[in-house]
């Protein structure tokens, strides 16, 4: 077997996979492009551990480890999917743009952040000042990325200015 | 490696299977990044998996190919499946899939493929190896784990833990967070758990505000 099919074939995987990851939107299908590129990373230690005949094996194992951060990785990717779609509404990654700089001119968020329709309601309840419970900060809007907490601690901070 | 290198021009039958089954591989890969529907990305996703696991097979991985096909196909896809059902993914075909930036990512993963082949070629022209059955059968497989690489599959078994647990940590939603308790009798998820009975959470700095 020569040695130039499987990596030429990893090499054609692992670009596959960038592609994937650059121009897909859907968080789920990331994830996928990013299982291909680990998929090539594994021709290539099983191609290199036969070439070399490899006593240890080192090759064959640290595949097998690969595959095991990949199921562990997967995983807690969609939990972090999961709660996002429980916050946003949405996994597309052209609009989580929450972390990103806020715009400069004016304190109006921009539309595309795609704010939960849960967490706004509470405000006005816990928050009774009148200024605040309209226009929301864009410092505000970027401190809810971080979910529950960000959110909880943004409603208590507004509440504590009055 | 050896200086009498067979010749690309007749191949054996090991590498014309190899060769097909990886054509199969690289061609369902490129049908997951470039299909419209989300399921069916899913689903070739079990094909090119499942082409890689003949591909090991043909590189005399035996027990990588059925890891592969055990945990890739049998666990992975389906974790995804069930992230497209959870978010409440549309089933049939969606334009929406692409963003804008496409063109300028098939031109960066086209360069990425013209390097890597590139070099990969150049490097390892001269590299052959007869396959011999059995290299990596689970016996060979498994007295070399247990014997030199214990401590890194302990490391990893325990970063399994560390994941399940972070990832049930994610996903539950009756956990309350680092809200204050009125913030948290407010929040619409606290079906009857009582916060005392609970470990503390890492994050307490909010209370002494």
């Amino acid at each position: 077997m020569h040695i130039v099919y499987p990596a030429v074939v990893s090499a054609l995987l692992f670009s596959i996979g960038v592609y994937g990851v650059l121009a897909r939107r859907n968080t789920i299908l990331v994830l996928m492009s990013v299982e291909l590129m680990l998929n090539a990373v594994n021709l290539n230690l099983v191609a290199f551990d036969v070439w070399l005949a490899d006593r240890l094996h080192s090759g064959q194992v640290l595949t097998l480890f690969v595959i095991v951060i990949a199921a562990a990785e997967v995983g807690l990717g969609l939990a972090i999917v999961l709660a996002l779609y429980r916050n946003r509404r949405t996994v597309d990654i052209d609009r989580l743009r929450a972390l990103a700089e806020p715009p400069p001119a004016t304190a109006t968020p921009e539309p595309r952040t795609g704010l939960p329709p849960a967490t706004p309601s509470t405000a006005p309840s816990t928050a009774p000042s009148t200024a605040s419970s309209t226009v929301r900060e864009p410092s505000e809007v970027a401190a809810e990325v971080e979910g529950g907490r960000g959110g909880g601690q943004a409603i208590r901070r507004e509440r504590g200015t009055p | 490696m050896t200086e009498a290198v067979p010749s690309y021009l007749s191949p054996t039958g090991q590498e014309i299977v190899f060769l097909l089954l990886g054509a199969v591989a690289v061609g369902s890969a490129l049908l997951v990044v470039t299909t419209r529907q989300l399921v069916h990305a899913a689903l070739w996703l079990v094909v090119c998996f499942g082409a890689l696991a003949g591909c090991y097979l043909v590189l005399t991985a035996e027990f990588v190919a059925w890891v592969q096909v055990l945990i890739y196909v049998g666990a992975i896809v389906v974790l995804m499946l069930f992230g497209i059902m959870l978010t409440r993914a549309p089933i049939g075909r969606s334009s929406d899939l692409d963003s804008g930036n496409r063109l300028v990512s098939a031109l960066v993963a086209l360069a990425t493929a013209a390097v890597l082949v590139t070099v990969v070629i150049d490097g390892f022209r001269t590299a052959y190896t007869p396959l011999a059955a059995g290299q990596g059968a689970a016996r060979e497989l498994g007295a070399s784990i247990f014997a030199t690489w214990v401590l890194p599959f302990e490391a990893l078994s325990v970063l399994l833990l560390a994941a399940l647990i972070g990832a049930i940590v994610l996903s539950r939603t009756d956990i309350p967070g680092g809200s204050p308790p009125t913030a948290a009798g407010a929040a619409p998820a606290t079906d009857g758990a009582d916060p005392s009975g609970r470990a503390p959470d890492p994050d307490h700095t909010t209370g002494s505000q």
